[in-house]
């Protein structure tokens, strides 16, 4: 045998050994791609580092998209190109588009069926679920990451103002916001994300509707109906106090927060994922507290909605990758996950156990108030109201609901027309959405 | 008459501008069809149901009236950025035409702007301007002006024809100043000698001289101003506040993009191209007949 050849024999000899143990070591790959940058990027890394070690078949690969309209877009365009990931984070806002697309869409329970993966959906908070369920009841994508709009309220200020507790109404917080400017502050109050603090959340709380088909939930044919009297009321109180800056409006989504972290309005109204941003950006202690009430329009609160983006699994990959996602879904699920990403996030807990954790570590203790967003999505059963919201072209219909709204602000519309102009036009948005989803 | 010289039949000229129609298909032709096509349908976001609806996504922008707003809006902007950057170029090179020393740095400085990407000079616009951090409106806030473009869609349509119009200035020097440079000195100095001023040399010989360059830079400029501005509404203003940023390119992004309408996006950026076509018919004529300076 001359050497060569025994070289050969010895090379086939080692791939007959090393072949199937290296094919153990090749895990499946499992693509997710999310919306989370910054510090929030390193925690969804963090929780895909610790699930691949968790075992060794399967390894989850996050990936950065950009902003929640970057993702869905870039897995549409993925979709189109039928190059799409396995995992994609969606807004809420996004929930009807990807519930249209039943031929691009995995439903969440179907996932975990077909992977004959455990799952439980009594454990979720209903608050949570709800958004995004058929009207059957069936769970379609996982929730991930979910908060709820509170009042943000400086407690420093607030001192220096005299104010002994924090507003729990309108009128009390127009009070609130004329002892502020006395006190110095040069405004009172401001908010963020107006379409979802404003208008959605307004509507639930107070248990009114703002579209009907059960806010669309059952249907495409759905119409908006938020320009009722109350909240033309209350849009235009809140721009009659921008006279005194009561109320001094900051911008679109959250560009309102540095008018709050630097002193300059006492109370924000935005949402309660913001934990992070405050600890490191405000110099002065804060404080948590409910939506303030409209009593003109209701006694008690009902519950607010949540905001924030579920985990959608698409079509068109082999079982085993769904096999993958299924246990990737219920390790999300694991109350010890949940609590830290509750914790070190400030989105509410997914689950009940979730938070049962975190109470009983002592966290709410240490940050007091840590828990109104859970407190004000749990206050009462949901109502068809004030389970959430399911309009197709919904960004545009914020969009719509921005520009009306800034027109107010600005002193160039009525509160009234501004909000009957945004119902006609956001009503034009859900037929053509109907149009194009109907076939 | 020139005779007519035949040659035979020969596959060369064809390979030359193969590449060159080759790029034209793949990047123009193919994408620009694929633009019309898409117009003529209501499709869900992933093409999974499509409607053929021929013009009625036009039919639907032009029955909107907020869609002519855009149009108008459009015109506005582009006229202010397009003749505040050629009017401050102009004055820039005419000044930089006459400088001896140093004439380099100063060239350089003035080119500078155009070396900076679309979207970092809109942030660098937006953080001098911000109405809580901003520098600029801490000093306009001496003067009693609140300035929030947030909210006054006039100070935000005249911050976004600022920064737009800053970043294009060096663009228009740079060929001012050539077009200066290359006017022979003799018929300066023969004006000068007659007594002519040096605004009136400016008027009388300059200008006239160099207006076939700033016709090129009307047209480069308009186009510009239409086009190549997204990077900064982008990022300075993203249309608002209540659209009174949103020009016609914003718009196209908008509902394709962010509101996933691929019918009514393609239709408008149809519209768009159509008038990207005119606008260089028009440039060709003038070139090509080339404004007379006799």
């Amino acid at each position: 045998m001359n050497s060569q050849l025994k070289s050969y024999v010895i090379l086939f000899l080692f791939v007959l050994v090393l072949a199937p143990i290296s094919a153990a070591y090749a895990k499946t790959k499992i693509s997710w791609w999310h919306a989370m940058g910054a510090e929030n990027g390193e925690r969804v890394n963090k929780i895909a580092r610790d699930f691949n070690d968790s075992q060794d078949q399967y390894e989850v690969e996050p990936s950065y998209k950009g902003n929640y309209t970057d993702t869905m877009t870039a897995s549409i365009a993925a979709f189109r190109a039928r190059k799409q990931p396995h995992i994609v984070q969606v807004f809420e806002v996004g929930t009807a588009t990807m519930m249209a697309a039943k031929g691009a869409v995995y439903p969440l329970e179907e996932v975990m069926a077909a992977a004959n993966e455990p799952f439980d959906k009594s454990v979720y908070l209903p608050a949570v679920i709800s958004y995004y369920q058929t009207p059957t009841g069936q769970l379609l994508s996982m929730p991930f990451n979910s908060s709820t709009p509170v009042l943000w309220y400086n407690k420093d200020a607030f001192k220096a103002a005299g104010i002994a507790s924090p507003p729990a109404t309108w009128d009390e917080m127009h009070r609130a916001a004329k002892a502020l400017r006395k006190s110095g502050m040069s405004c009172g109050f401001t908010f963020g994300w107006q379409s979802w603090t404003m208008i959605e959340n307004y509507s639930a709380w107070h248990n009114q509707s703002i579209g009907t088909k059960e806010n669309g939930f059952t249907g495409f044919d759905t119409e908006l109906t938020f320009n009722t009297q109350p909240l033309k009321k209350r849009i235009k109180a809140i721009a009659e106090s921008q006279k005194d800056r009561e109320f001094v409006y900051g911008g679109r989504e959250d560009s309102s927060l540095p008018m709050f972290t630097n002193a300059e309005c006492g109370m924000w109204i935005s949402s309660s994922a913001n934990t992070a941003a405050l600890d490191s950006q405000a110099d002065f202690d804060y404080g948590r507290a409910f939506l303030p009430l409209d009593t003109d329009v209701a006694d008690t609160a009902q519950n607010s909605i949540i905001g924030g983006a579920t985990l959608w699994i698409m079509k068109g990959h082999d079982d085993d990758i769904y096999k993958g996602v299924a246990k990737f879904m219920t390790y999300l699920s694991r109350a010890d996950v949940q609590s830290w990403w509750h914790q070190s996030t400030g989105y509410v807990p997914i689950t009940l156990e979730a938070e049962q954790v975190s109470r009983a570590e002592g966290f709410y203790d240490r940050h007091p108030g840590a828990d109104i967003a859970i407190k004000q999505l749990n206050l009462n059963k949901p109502t068809i109201n004030s389970k959430g919201l399911r309009f197709g072209n919904m960004v545009q219909i914020r969009t719509v609901i921005n520009e009306e709204l800034e027109l107010v602000w600005g002193g160039r519309k009525s509160a009234s027309d501004a909000l009957d102009n945004a119902v006609i036009r956001g009503n034009k948005l859900l037929r053509r959405f109907e149009r194009a989803n109907s076939r | 008459m020139l005779k007519r010289v035949h040659f035979g039949p020969s596959w060369l000229p064809y390979a030359l501008v193969l590449p060159q129609v080759a790029i034209t298909i793949v990047f123009f032709l193919w994408p620009a069809g694929q633009s019309i096509y898409q117009s003529f349908l209501i499709q869900d976001p992933f093409g999974l149901s499509t409607e053929f609806v021929f013009l009625e996504n036009y039919e639907m922008l032009f029955d909107d009236e907020l869609y002519y707003d855009t149009f108008g809006r459009t015109f506005f902007f582009s006229i202010f950025v397009a003749s505040f950057s050629l009017g401050i170029a102009l004055l820039l090179a005419a000044m930089a035409d006459n400088v001896i020393k140093g004439s380099v740095t100063y060239r350089t400085m003035l080119i500078w702007p155009y070396a900076v990407a679309p979207a970092i000079a809109g942030a660098l616009w937006v953080f001098m301007f911000d109405p809580t951090l901003g520098v600029i409106t801490h000093f306009l806030d001496k003067f009693d002006w609140d300035w929030n473009h947030k909210l006054n869609g006039g100070e935000a349509m005249a911050l976004v024809i600022m920064a737009a119009t800053w970043k294009q200035i060096s663009y228009n020097f740079l060929f001012f100043l050539a077009a200066m440079q290359s006017i022979p000195k003799s018929l300066i100095e023969a004006a000068a000698i007659d007594g002519a001023s040096p605004s009136r040399r400016f008027w009388s010989i300059i200008f006239p001289l160099i207006t076939p360059t700033t016709f090129f830079l009307l047209v480069v400029n308009l186009v510009y101003a239409f086009f190549e501005t997204f990077g900064i509404i982008h990022v300075v203003t993203g249309g608002g506040p209540a659209k009174s940023t949103e020009i016609l390119v914003y718009k196209a992004y908008n509902d394709g993009f962010i509101g996933l309408d691929l019918g009514s996006s393609a239709a408008q950026s149809t519209i768009l191209m159509a008038m990207v076509v005119i606008i260089t018919v028009i440039q060709f004529r003038f070139i090509e007949r080339r404004v007379d300076y006799q």
